[in-house]
């Protein structure tokens, strides 16, 4: 087993800094003026504290003084039957952001959406959910949401807005509605009826990141414009060309989860899948890749028709580099061997590449066993050729009116100005944004959109499975509909919501049938594994997979078009997990969530490799001096990008995986601040830049590799907000890196017990595995006589997409502290998911672990609390008591993983006193309006200042589940054969590939026992050699590869 | 102290009142006075009109016909439209129809109900005013007490400065030179013993009051309508859960909702029963409270058929108890799985005019009583995953019968007391005084 992981350039080198950081586990500045006069002269000497000290205590004595504040209690009026004050219901309904859909389950306390599930009733995402999903409900509270109608940015009410639009619709003349992928049938049909009205109506789809080359290229070879259904989990071999498909690919959540049914391992049968990935900027989905390969952004088509070449196909191979050639060869091998298990997919948005990447899954027999034609993906439907035929015609002045739904091109097309231009041609132009966007603000006429927790509607995001939408709140500002309103311009006098019922009467068989798919949210699909369908004793059809008839016709043109690789540096611009398109880009809890590559949080930045960072910024990270400069500081080099004639300006990080002469940039930065304040810093400053620009239009589909890029180091340097290496701590004891263990299959196949031979040696001290529980403590064993919880988590399941994250941060009132204060080290997530590296340093292995707190039984933070505030039940919580925590640290001080987090200052405006919070930066007032606060979640107590919080295991739903299972006189369930859940935890049931199982292990047949007995081989507890006794437990990662670990490590040496 | 022995005396008969209900498991007729109070006491009494009639003798106005009874109960608006005596009594109560107790009562039940009805006699109320008495006797005690020590404080401080005077006359006497006398407020051991005695006395009742600060026992604001829980829960025996439902389904007991006191004051729109006082002894006008009522309704009783429940305004209640924020508590986890009654924390609710606050609702409080309550151990399923408590049980229930049988009995004559062995898991045993039970 490889021992080498490492987090930061300083760790693998050991350099001085790394030394000191990891000595000095407190890296934050303390909030003291000091000054080397000594005490008795500092700003504050003793007679002032003193002063101090008396007056605040006479100050909260009066403040908490005698009179007791008189609250009311006021009752409904007439309360509705199915809503009992301070019982949360549960409301199934669907994520709809542009093309994507996802079916969830929005829990609503008291009125309030506050926590949004992912339901497990869907074929498709069974539960899973992302970061993006999750996030969703603050969404809904946004105050940056538009509240009204307006006309000319003026207030005006919905009757006026409709009766001016009734006058100058019709005399317009072309009407063209542009909208953002719509894959709603009800909503189609509703176009439909427009354009009864609007004849000439011209529908137009625009997706900021399109799908055309796939579109395009399926429409040549196989007649339909359309994404066929890939099935990851009949794949033995994965071959992803450059795409994201874990992360921003389509359709993430479904691919997650059936990636990880392929990597999920058993002890009966070591078998797993193997992905190979090419890429040429460190993504999420080449993080965790078998085997990585990096080459040009420009060289895509020449690999794809390199493999098919060595497949047989009517490839060329015109790769002359020597390591890329002996890589398409391997994978070529492992294609050939494994016909019909295999699946080659490509991230490319040119036509040409995937139209030979098409030939390939023709070669490998693909169509029918890992590519489905008999359902397809209706995630993004946009041609890029079209829109830009609109931009032309909005310039030639032939289009009347344009109503704009969901599509923000002033902002996400790579010639904004062009479209802006336009736009200035249009006599009506009307806007159904929710926001005041970049292209909203160009718009005359603003009807803004509910949010989708305010909504009703439904959902096809593959064809053959509906997800439908309920509202789960009023809505909360003068917003409508834009269904209601194009129903309304047509003449219908029937609202959306009646609308929407007859068009599904008939097919879900009447107010009954209604009600029933309104209830389980979902509709149609492929046989569901999912239990809760069972437990509803419905049955899904069961659809065999199909492929389509292939015409081989436009290969050959494909094959000519491919050009050798450029020279020169070349950009890539790429999406990232949280931020999307910008979709993400105003949402406070998106931006604080750590890159799962870059851990940088609230910044945009160029990504560089390590050999570019020498040549570009003179930073040598072999050179101890040098890498400790650039990684101990946060103020980075800031890169001055120029292309096609635009010029950004970023700051640039140091990423291994990354090609030599590649750089990359993510989209949905340098938004307008209309949009949201999260897109400005405390600076009034936008928030990283605006990539899209660079993007060009290339055979009718916009290219987002960008060739004959120059940088130049502007010598300024800007602080990025880095998580890496904030909690790192060694001590003589053992060092943090030793948390991780990480094998190749081979070696498992060789020696099952390796992993187990490993802890047993580490446990030899203290007498053996068998012993170690033993004589863990000074203070004795105690029984755990009820429910004992525990955690396990399969790092090979795990794929670090952070939806755990965003879903802990929802669920626990965790609070958002700006950027400034993550540059101090004050971040508050009680859950993270640690990157760590091992192997080649320019391009290496990456293992993800989620952390939190491990809930020691022996726990190294319990005795040292002067005031008992942390101390251990008998359910074996680690349990925090924030109203006896007196703020000592000493807790985080002992905790050997680093997860508690002190509230420095107040930054949920839960403390008494006013003027608490003024010096705090915009992020956390941001988050603190009433507004905003109404997605607290009541359960959860907002901390106040000056006292520690960790991961409580979600006690509340503890709590919940437990009494559930009492009021019902039975015993408590915690899944396993046959069972249901009682409870899950929030970052389990947000996970979308059931990385972590959470129970009862003291129910020996509960799923989390099953999981740890199951796979007894590969468990392990980080740290276990300090001998605290974690809860959590992990399965070791495996990796799909010959040679052994250890071999390769010589072979880099 | 008193305090603490009455929370005593009504945990213990709560848990006799338990056992009872227990034992009577098989007693027909306390079926049926528990069927009653259930689900009809919200809309009857036995000798009095309220929402419906007074239920005394209906057999008789029935003609003794049980059958055509069962009908009328089970479905009353079906039945009403075969038989004129039904059908007059709907007219007579404004067109206000009976719920329906189909598939809520069987007939068995049915005629538990009509059983207990039969049978009842009125009885004469006893006032027991034992207890106020007593009260009034300590307190008197305290103050003979505080009065004792105070003169002999005195009295201590008159011989010590006899004693003084005398030494110096001894003194002067035997012509030892003595120094000048001084006044005992500026002798230093005087003053250091009052200010010993005042630093005590200060600090005990600073604590004490800072202990105090936010804690409201005995809490009683005045409210937008004088609502005597008295007179609901009391005399009309109206069931807690009737108005207050949440508290055996989630973490509020909840205020009820203005249509819930409509259903029953849609009929009930004037006050006849025994006179009403407030907290300062004031007596108040019952019939004028329930106008109050009609005005938060948007209710005129003259109109009776058009009133429109939608708009109704809700009823600004002033709260009572108040827990802090970092307190978590659930009603349900109480009542409905810890099966406690909810006299034990909101005491005698059916003698309260206006609602006070029984309990300290301090946390001393509440670990007191999780120290002492039995948690429901055998009667609830999911207490089984406790095997280790079930092993222990059983190991001890298997020495004890070893024991007697040591002792000459014969095997099959033991029977051991179960619950004697069950008691002794108190909520404490199974985690209820750890910190992360309520704050979280």
């Amino acid at each position: 087993m490889d021992k080498k992981h490492w987090q930061s350039f300083g760790e693998l080198n050991n350099s001085e800094a790394f030394q000191q950081s990891a000595k000095n586990e407190f890296n934050e500045e303390l909030p003291f003026e000091a000054d080397d006069k000594g005490f008795m002269e500092t700003k504050t000497p003793r007679r002032d504290f003193l002063k101090y000290l008396g007056f605040s205590t006479a100050a909260a004595a009066v403040a908490a003084s005698c009179e007791v504040p008189v609250k009311k209690a006021i009752p409904f009026a007439n309360r509705p039957e199915d809503i009992v004050p301070g019982v949360a219901n549960y409301y199934a309904t669907t994520y709809v952001q542009d093309g994507d859909a996802v079916s969830v389950v929005a829990k609503v306390r008291d009125g309030r959406p506050i926590k949004i599930e992912g339901n497990e009733a869907s074929p498709i995402t069974g539960g899973g959910t992302s970061a993006r999903v999750q996030a969703s409900v603050l969404d809904l509270y946004d105050g940056a949401r538009l509240r009204f109608p307006t006309i000319d940015g003026k207030e005006v009410t919905l009757e006026a807005i409709d009766k001016s639009l009734a006058e100058a619709l019709p005399s317009a003349g072309s009407v063209v509605l542009l909208t953002s992928t719509i894959n709603s049938p009800s909503s189609l049909e509703v176009i439909n009826q427009f354009k009864t009205k609007y004849p000439t109506l011209q529908h137009v789809t625009y997706d900021a990141v399109s799908y055309s080359g796939i579109l395009l290229a399926n429409e040549a070879t196989y007649g339909k414009k359309a994404i066929p259904s890939y099935r990851f989990d009949n794949a033995k071999v994965i071959v992803s060309l450059g795409a994201d498909f874990l992360g921003t690919w389509i359709s993430p959540i479904e691919f997650a989860k059936q990636y990880a049914v392929g990597k999920k391992l058993s002890e009966k049968k070591l078998d797993m899948s193997k992905h190979i990935q090419f890429e040429s900027v460190a993504s999420l989905t080449g993080s965790n890749a078998d085997d990585r390969y990096l080459h040009r952004p420009s060289e895509t088509g020449a690999i794809a028709s390199a493999l098919l070449a060595a497949l047989g196909g009517a490839g060329k191979d015109t790769i002359t580099d020597k390591d890329l050639k002996a890589a398409i060869a391997k994978t070529a091998k492992e294609l050939s061997e494994h016909k019909g298990e295999a699946l080659v997919v490509s991230g490319s948005n040119d036509k040409h590449v995937q139209v030979i990447v098409n030939a390939i899954n023709e070669a490998i027999g693909a169509g029918g066993k890992t590519i489905d034609w008999s359902s397809t993906n209706n995630a993004r439907k946009g041609v890029d050729g079209d829109f830009a035929a609109l931009v032309e015609s909005m310039n030639a002045k032939s289009v009347g009116a344009l109503l704009i739904v969901g599509a923000n091109p002033a902002y996400s097309w790579f010639d904004a100005e062009k479209f802006k231009a336009g736009i200035k041609n249009v006599k009506v132009s009307v806007s159904f944004n929710s926001k005041a966007d970049e292209t909203t603000q160009l718009c005359k006429y603003v009807i803004p959109d509910h949010h989708y927790l305010e909504s009703w509607g439904d959902a096809e995001p593959k064809s053959g499975h509906f997800s439908f939408l309920q509202p789960t709140i009023n809505p909360l500002f003068k917003t409508r509909q834009w269904q209601d309103s194009l129903l309304k311009w047509s003449g219908a006098t029937a609202d959306y919501v009646s609308f929407l019922k007859t068009y599904w009467g008939a097919k879900v068989g009447g107010e009954n049938g209604w009600n029933k798919v309104l209830q389980l949210g979902v509709m149609g699909g492929e046989t569901a594994t999912s239990k809760v369908l069972t437990d509803l004793n419905i049955v899904p059809a069961t659809v065999a997979l199909s492929s389509a008839a292939y015409n081989a016709g436009s290969l050959s043109a494909a094959v000519d078009a491919t050009k050798a690789g450029q020279t020169g540096i070349e950009l890539q611009l790429y999406q990232k997990i949280a931020i999307g398109a910008g979709q993400g880009a105003a949402n406070p809890w998106l931006m604080e969530m750590p890159d799962p590559i870059t851990r940088a949080t609230w910044d945009n930045y160029l990504i560089v490799s390590p050999a570019m960072a020498k040549t570009l910024l003179g930073i040598d990270l072999d050179n101890n001096g040098q890498a400790d400069s650039y990684e101990v500081n946060p103020p980075k080099h800031v890169v001055e990008i120029k292309a096609n004639g635009k010029s950004i300006k970023l700051p640039a990080l140091i990423i291994p995986g990354t090609h030599a002469d590649t750089v990359g940039v993510a989209v949905g930065y340098g938004r307008d601040a209309k949009v949201g304040r999260a897109t400005v810093d405390e600076h009034k400053n936008t928030v990283g830049a605006n990539a899209f620009p660079f993007a060009s239009l290339s055979n009718g589909t916009v290219s987002f590799n960008v060739a004959s890029v120059t940088l130049t180091d502007t010598k300024d340097k800007y602080p990025v907000a880095l998580t890496q290496t904030h909690n790192i701590y060694n001590t003589d004891q053992g060092n943090r890196t030793e948390v991780m263990k990480e094998l190749t299959l081979a070696e498992l196949k060789k020696d099952p017990t390796v992993v187990l031979d490993d802890r047993e040696e580490e446990a030899k001290p203290f007498g053996g595995l068998a012993n170690f529980r033993k004589d863990a403590t000074i203070y004795g064993s105690y029984d755990k006589p009820g429910a004992k919880w525990g955690m396990s988590i399969d790092l090979n399941a795990c794929n670090g997409c952070g939806a755990c994250v965003v879903a802990c941060t929802a669920e626990n009132n965790v609070a958002v502290v700006g950027k400034p204060e993550v540059l101090r080290f004050h971040d508050m997530q009680w859950l993270r998911i640690d990157r760590y590296y091992s192997g080649d340093a320019n391009n290496p292995k990456v293992v993800f672990q989620p952390l939190m707190c491990q809930h020691c039984d022996n726990a190294p933070c319990e005795n040292v609390c002067p005031v008992a505030a942390t101390n251990h039940s008998s359910e074996g919580l680690n349990q925090m008591t924030y109203n006896r925590c007196i703020g000592t640290r000493y807790c985080a001080n002992n905790c050997p993983y680093k997860v508690r987090r002190f509230n420095w200052a107040d930054y949920s405006g839960a403390d008494s006193f006013p003027h608490n919070q003024d010096e705090l930066n915009d992020t956390v007032h941001l988050m603190n309006d009433d507004l905003t606060r109404m997605v607290l979640n009541p359960d959860v107590t907002v901390r106040s200042r000056g006292v520690i919080e960790k991961c409580s295991f979600c006690v509340q739903r503890l709590q919940e589940g437990k009494l559930k299972a009492k009021k019902e006189s039975r015993p408590l369930e915690t899944g396993g054969e046959g069972k249901k859940w009682d409870l899950k935890v929030a970052c389990q049931q947000s996970c979308p590939t059931e990385a972590i199982v959470f129970g009862n292990v003291n129910d020996k047949k509960s799923a989390v026992t099953a999981h740890r007995s199951d796979n007894a081989n590969r468990l392990f507890y980080s740290l276990e050699q300090l001998h605290v006794l974690p809860n959590v437990s992990y399965l070791a990662k495996v990796r799909n590869r010959e040679e052994e670990q250890g071999a390769e490590k010589k072979e880099h040496a | 102290m008193t305090h603490r022995r009455l929370a005593k005396t009504i945990i213990l008969s709560t848990i006799l009142l338990i056992g009872l209900s227990f034992i009577s498991n098989t007693s027909l007729a306390q079926d049926g006075k528990a069927l009653f109070n259930a689900n009809c006491a919200s809309c009857h009494k036995l000798d009095q009109k309220l929402t419906g009639p007074a239920l005394m003798g209906v057999e008789d106005r029935w003609k003794g016909n049980r059958a055509n009874l069962h009908k009328w109960i089970k479905n009353s608006s079906a039945y009403a439209k075969t038989d004129p005596y039904a059908s007059a009594l709907v007219k007579e109560y404004n067109g206000t129809v009976m719920n329906a107790f189909e598939g809520v009562l069987d007939d068995k039940q049915i005629d538990l109900v009509l059983d207990y009805i039969k049978n009842w006699k009125p009885t004469v109320e006893t006032a027991g005013a034992g207890g106020a008495g007593a009260k009034a006797a300590e307190s008197d005690n305290s103050l003979l007490f505080g009065i004792l020590t105070l003169i002999l404080a005195v009295v201590a401080l008159t011989l010590l400065q006899v004693n003084s005077n005398l030494k110096k006359l001894s003194d002067d006497k035997s012509g030892i030179p003595a120094p000048e006398p001084i006044a005992f407020w500026k002798n230093k051991a005087y003053i250091a013993m009052v200010i010993v005695v005042l630093f005590v006395v200060g600090g005990y009742m600073t604590t004490k009051g800072a202990i105090g600060l936010g804690r409201n026992k005995e809490y009683q604001p005045q409210q937008p309508i004088f609502y005597s829980h008295k007179v609901h829960a009391g005399t009309n025996q109206i069931n807690c859960l009737y108005c207050h439902g949440g508290a055996e389904q989630g973490k509020h007991a909840n205020i009820p909702s203005v249509n819930v006191c409509m259903n029953c004051h849609k009929a009930i729109n004037e006050y006849k029963g025994e006179k009403l006082f407030d907290a300062e002894g004031k007596e108040v006008d019952g019939t004028a409270q329930i106008k109050k009522l009609y005005e938060y309704a948007g209710f005129n009783p003259a109109k009776a058929a058009e009133w429109d429940a939608s708009k109704a305004r809700p009823i600004e209640w002033t709260k009572i108890h108040n827990l802090p924020d970092h307190v978590y508590f659930n009603h349900s986890q109480h009542t409905k799985a810890g099966k406690v009654q909810c006299q034990t924390c909101h005491g005698e609710i059916t003698a309260m005019g206006e609602v006070k606050q029984f309990a300290e609702l301090s946390m001393g409080w509440c670990v007191n009583c999780h120290r002492e309550t039995k948690v429901q151990f055998k009667e609830n399923g999911f207490y089984s995953i406790y095997e280790k408590f079930h092993e222990d049980i059983k190991k001890e229930m298997d020495k004890d019968e070893a024991d007697l049988i040591e002792k000459g009995f014969k095997k099959e004559n033991i029977k051991l007391d179960t619950a004697k062995y069950f008691n002794k898991i108190t909520v404490e045993k199974i985690g209820g005084t750890e910190c992360q039970k309520c704050h979280y």
